[in-house]
């Protein structure tokens, strides 16, 4: 079935439709291109909410949580779970359901699991349509969950409203300690685990950091405490995050976000077309082959054989966008 | 030493020439032979290989410390072991039928299995219990379930094991009021309540509540039992699950004993006095295919308990450093295909329980593969084990493989790999943790992919199914559980509910409630609730409101 | 078709029964074959079944069950999901399940169901020949 067929049962709130729409987001089935055009009005009404942290600080445990909390609020959820799909086989196995079993009947929770396919960054490349798709579907709030494979997951800052960064008091040797370059993205610190001794610590150790950071902030990210397995603080986060959503559209960051993100998202859209409908062109054709040859064997060099290639494709595509248009008049 | 030096050369002697020589002409069957659980198998062991041993500290005497040769002076010289056949299934006046058949055939303890909703705590007529009433077991909802079961079957002439965990305290105090109906005081009842629930969030798999208020309800049936059921065994910390569930020998050996340590200190931490409650701890452990393997692994895991109670906990009782164990032939290796072959298993593994110094043992039935065993293959197992005691003179000599090169050094084996997961789940923070974290389950899972791996690539042999492997299945009869047990059974739990008085019923649910809320033993609550007949799905429900359930750490 | 299509398996366990070797066995070995797989744990109602199923838009399921409760709940999960209209997901089983009940099972729509014993290859193989992409 192609995606175009879909944005209807979407549009309508059928999961079989989202469901299904985001498995050719995620086989990058070209229907796609139209269907999420088809839907990009309908969004920009959810609060996108990351979450990302260390292998065993409980992410998927506080996402479960935080959708009771929500549920109890009467908000819809939408979640999509993130998890790295093996490099030598590409196959994966994503078991962050089996925290969220207490949703699974709930048509107003919908889960969605998945594997990176090779993509780094902590997010799957489908990632960001299947949160705009769940926001055109209608929830009021989609929880992005990332890999937390300790790579540095900074993409989830180009897709979430508020970003959540967990740690957990330190324990033995399996949990790692978060990365530098993750304490950054964070909105709001969660220490999660808060009954273990020294969640406390963790905690002092969180703002004696953010005490040393020299920007000038009109919100500083809160360190809140949780112990997700038990439910504990679970109600003061979700106002927490209610709050940063607030602070957002008062200060009118909100907006420029939306700015900045449909300034990336256009750049990162012309760039993948260009690519790729690029090197469809190309790989395969006897001209590129021996192109390749000749700059292995010195008789030639890249940076030349790039200009003149991509010199004679932007004529022909300027050609083929132009009697496409024509075509599409008559 | 000169004899050492001697042995020394004369096998280097024997490696060089002779072996070498064959092997030139016939190499062997494989380039290195292991256990099924890894560990690498010489060709030859000889005294060098325990050299080190130390007779009275390593060895020792049976019935002394460190018991790796026997817990009792005079072991089967003196008693066989138990003879114990797990079974349970339809409703409480089918398996009453079945256990009066067993004893009637010569067993001579019972074993009771019950179906899943009781284990997890649901009643029968509850949404999740459909199409599980009565299937892997016998199905208790209430105290006069628990009557039919024991109908006629006298309370102070057998013992009885229950195989129960996060509800066991509830089975425990319906056993109570069984023996009370009968006339028989509680301090005369004898058996075990399994209590393990560790290994259920390691293995098994039916939890219920979280671990703190888990430990608490055991911790409170110790205490009680302690104090009013000299007899009775509050606890079968097992291993057989952690090992059916893919685990390695000493992987089963190191799991079970770090969940031992857990209860000890959790005890230990409820004030109690360890040489009150240790002797009445129990352990139950598999026995799978490699014949020196386990025999080896029963006699470690002996010897490393005594050890941490004398040495880490200091009990100063020698009772309470002994591990009296439980043995059951290993389902898992169980095979659909040709199932007539599981006889032949079964009988080599119960040998190997024997030959380790069993206090009980459960020999399966042959077809447990394909579903629940038929009374003439239960029988039939049965007999192997009486077979084994009567007629191979195994049972005449204690510890008869003790001073084998090969048992003694597998044995040390199999005890420095189980302190080394000791240590390492010690230094998690404990048995607790580590299993929040995932931990020993990641373990076992990868250990079990890596055996499948094995079978599927031929390296690992099971008879019928890689290697002289048959076309078509041979059939055979096997044991159907009513599907009507399931309404029936509704139907009863339902009656129960309407037919019962109210008051009393309601009474004991606030007592039970408010027991559970302070620091209170639960056990004397739970008894009045039974009374009142109260029903094991609704006990449970109270402890689920105010404790919440267990959720399992994703391990993948 | 992109070649980066991939086949989505839900691996499931139905009842009551804990014993999920056999289930997380074979989900690393479907894993190792380049699948994506869902695993949901233990306790799951034919409905948390047909549901996940749909959210997660998988092309198999697979349903391992010990309890002996196959016949009152694997049929269930079939019905499910042909009632949502996803009756184009292959539907396998494994685990104790005696002969004498499989016909049935492939009349209530399970596809194959594999006993102890089967090698994880067969399975594998199995599903790339029948999974519908």
């Amino acid at each position: 079935m192609a995606a175009t067929e879909l944005v209807e049962g979407v549009l309508q709130g059928d999961r079989r439709s989202l469901a299904r729409l985001i498995s050719l987001i995620e086989n990058e089935d070209p229907s796609v291109g139209y269907a999420l055009s088809q839907l990009y009005r309908h969004t920009g009404r959810a609060h996108i909410v990351g979450v990302t942290g260390p292998p065993g600080s409980g992410k998927s445990t506080l996402v479960d949580r935080l959708t009771t909390e929500y549920r109890r609020r009467n908000k819809t959820v939408g979640i999509v779970c993130v998890d790295p799909s093996s490099p030598f086989t590409g196959g994966a196995l994503l078991g962050d359901r089996i925290r969220m079993q207490g949703h699974a009947l709930d048509k107003d929770v919908f889960v969605r699991s998945m594997g990176t396919r090779g993509h780094l960054g902590g997010l799957a490349r489908a990632t960001s349509d299947t949160v705009r798709a769940m926001d055109a579907f209608g929830k009021d709030i989609v929880v992005v969950e990332t890999v937390g494979a300790g790579q540095s997951e900074v993409e989830v800052i180009d897709l979430a409203h508020t970003i959540l960064v967990i740690d957990v008091p330190a324990a033995g040797d399996d949990i790692q300690a978060i990365k530098a370059g993750i304490m950054e993205i964070a909105d709001i610190f969660v220490v999660n685990k808060s009954d273990l001794p020294g969640a406390d610590k963790k905690a002092a150790e969180i703002n004696a950091m953010l005490d040393t950071d020299p920007r000038e902030r009109a919100w500083r990210p809160p360190v809140m405490m949780t112990n997700a397995r038990g439910g504990e603080g679970i109600a003061a986060l979700v106002d927490k995050i209610v709050e940063h959503r607030k602070y957002l559209e008062d200060s009118g960051l909100l907006a420029q976000k939306g700015l900045q993100r449909s300034r990336d998202e256009l750049r990162t859209i012309m760039s993948y077309k260009l690519t790729r409908e690029l090197m469809e062109k190309l790989e395969g054709r006897p001209e590129y082959e021996q192109a390749l040859r000749k700059i292995a064997e010195r008789d030639d060099d890249p940076y030349s054989v790039a200009e003149r290639l991509i010199a004679e494709f932007l004529v022909d595509y300027g050609r083929s966008v132009k009697e496409n248009g024509e075509r599409k008049r008559r | 030493m000169a004899r050492e030096k001697d042995v020394e050369a004369g096998l280097k002697e024997w490696e060089e020439k002779t072996v070498s020589k064959t092997i030139a002409k016939y190499p062997e069957r494989s380039e290195k032979f292991e256990t099924i659980s890894g560990v690498g198998v010489n060709r030859l062991y000889t005294p060098l290989d325990t050299k080190d041993m130390d007779y009275r500290e390593s060895l020792g005497f049976p019935g002394d410390y460190p018991f790796t040769r026997g817990v009792q002076p005079t072991m089967y010289r003196g008693r066989l072991w138990t003879m114990r056949q797990y079974s349970g299934f339809g409703t409480a006046r089918e398996t009453n039928r079945r256990f009066r058949f067993l004893l009637d055939q010569g067993q001579t303890g019972l074993s009771v299995a019950f179906d899943l909703p009781t284990q997890i705590g649901y009643d029968s007529d509850h949404p999740m219990a459909r199409g599980e009433v009565g299937k892997v077991g016998v199905a208790v909802d209430s105290l006069a379930d628990m009557e039919l079961l024991f109908d006629s079957i006298p309370l102070e002439k057998v013992s009885t094991s229950m195989t129960i965990n996060a509800p066991a305290a509830v089975l425990l105090a319906m056993y109570i009021a069984v023996g009370e109906k009968q006339g028989v005081p509680m301090a005369k009842l004898r058996g075990t309540v399994q209590n393990d629930i560790l290994k259920e969030y390691i293995a098994r798999g039916t939890y219920i509540f979280p671990p703190k208020p888990s430990m608490r309800l055991i911790t409170d049936t110790f205490r009680f039992c302690s104090d009013n059921m000299p007899q009775w065994n509050t606890i079968s910390i097992s291993g057989y699950h952690i090992r059916e569930a893919g685990s390695t020998a000493a992987q089963e050996v190191a799991f079970t004993l770090a969940n031992g340590i857990a209860y000890v200190e959790a005890a230990v931490n409820a004030h109690l006095d360890i040489d009150s409650f240790a002797s009445r701890l129990s352990f139950f452990f598999g026995s799978h295919s490699d014949f020196f393997e386990e025999v080896a692994k029963f006699r470690a895991a002996r010897r490393l308990w005594a050890h941490i109670m004398r040495d880490r906990f200091k009990a100063h009782d020698p009772e309470s450093w002994k591990m009296r164990f439980h043995t059951q032939t290993a389902g898992c290796t169980l095979t659909a295909q040709q199932p007539d072959n599981n006889v032949v298993r079964v009988t080599l593994q119960a040998l190997q329980a024997v030959l380790g110094g069993t206090q009980s043992l459960h020999t399966n039935s042959r077809d447990e593969a394909l579903s629940l065993p038929t009374e003439q293959s239960v029988q039939i197992a049965l007999r192997t084990q009486q077979i084994i005691a009567y007629e191979t003179g195994v049972a005449d000599t204690i510890d008869p493989l003790a001073g084998s090169y090969y048992i003694e050094s597998l044995t040390d084996e199999i005890e420095r790999k189980a302190r080394e997961y000791i240590n390492k789940i010690d230094g998690m923070g404990g048995a607790v943790t580590a299993i929040e974290a995932g931990y020993p389950q990641r373990e076992i899972h990868d250990s079990a992919f890596e055996f499948q791996r094995k079978v599927d690539a031929q390296k690992r042999v099971v008879i019928g199914v890689n290697m002289f492997a048959e076309k078509g299945r041979q059939k055979l009869e096997y044991l159907k559980v009513n599907p009507e047990v399931e309404k029936e059974q509704a139907a009863v739990v339902k009656r129960l509910r309407e037919k019962r008085s109210p008051g009393p019923w309601r009474d004991s649910m606030k007592g039970l409630k408010t027991a559970a809320q302070s620091n209170t033993n639960l056990m004397p609550a739970i008894i009045t609730a039974v009374k009142a007949q109260a029903t094991v799905g609704e006990i449970c429900d109270v402890f689920r409101q105010l404790w919440g359930e267990y959720k399992a750490p994703d391990i993948m | 078709m992109s070649s980066s299509k991939k086949i989505r398996v839900l691996v499931a366990k139905p009842g009551l029964d804990g014993h999920d070797r056999g289930a997380k066995v074979v989900a690393r070995a479907l894993r190792d074959a380049g699948m994506e797989v869902i695993y949901t744990g233990l306790r799951q109602t034919p409905e948390m079944i047909a549901e996940a199923a749909i959210q997660e838009a998988v092309h198999v399921v697979g349903l391992s069950i010990l309890s002996g409760a196959h016949n009152a709940l694997l049929p269930k999960v079939t019905e499910l999901l042909r009632k949502e209209g996803a009756d184009d997901v292959l539907v396998i089983a494994g685990g104790i399940i005696p002969e004498d009940d499989v016909p049935g099972l492939k009349a209530a729509g399970i596809a194959e169901v594999f006993g102890p014993g089967t090698p994880l290859s067969d399975i594998v193989d199995y599903i790339k020949a029948h999974v519908k992409l």
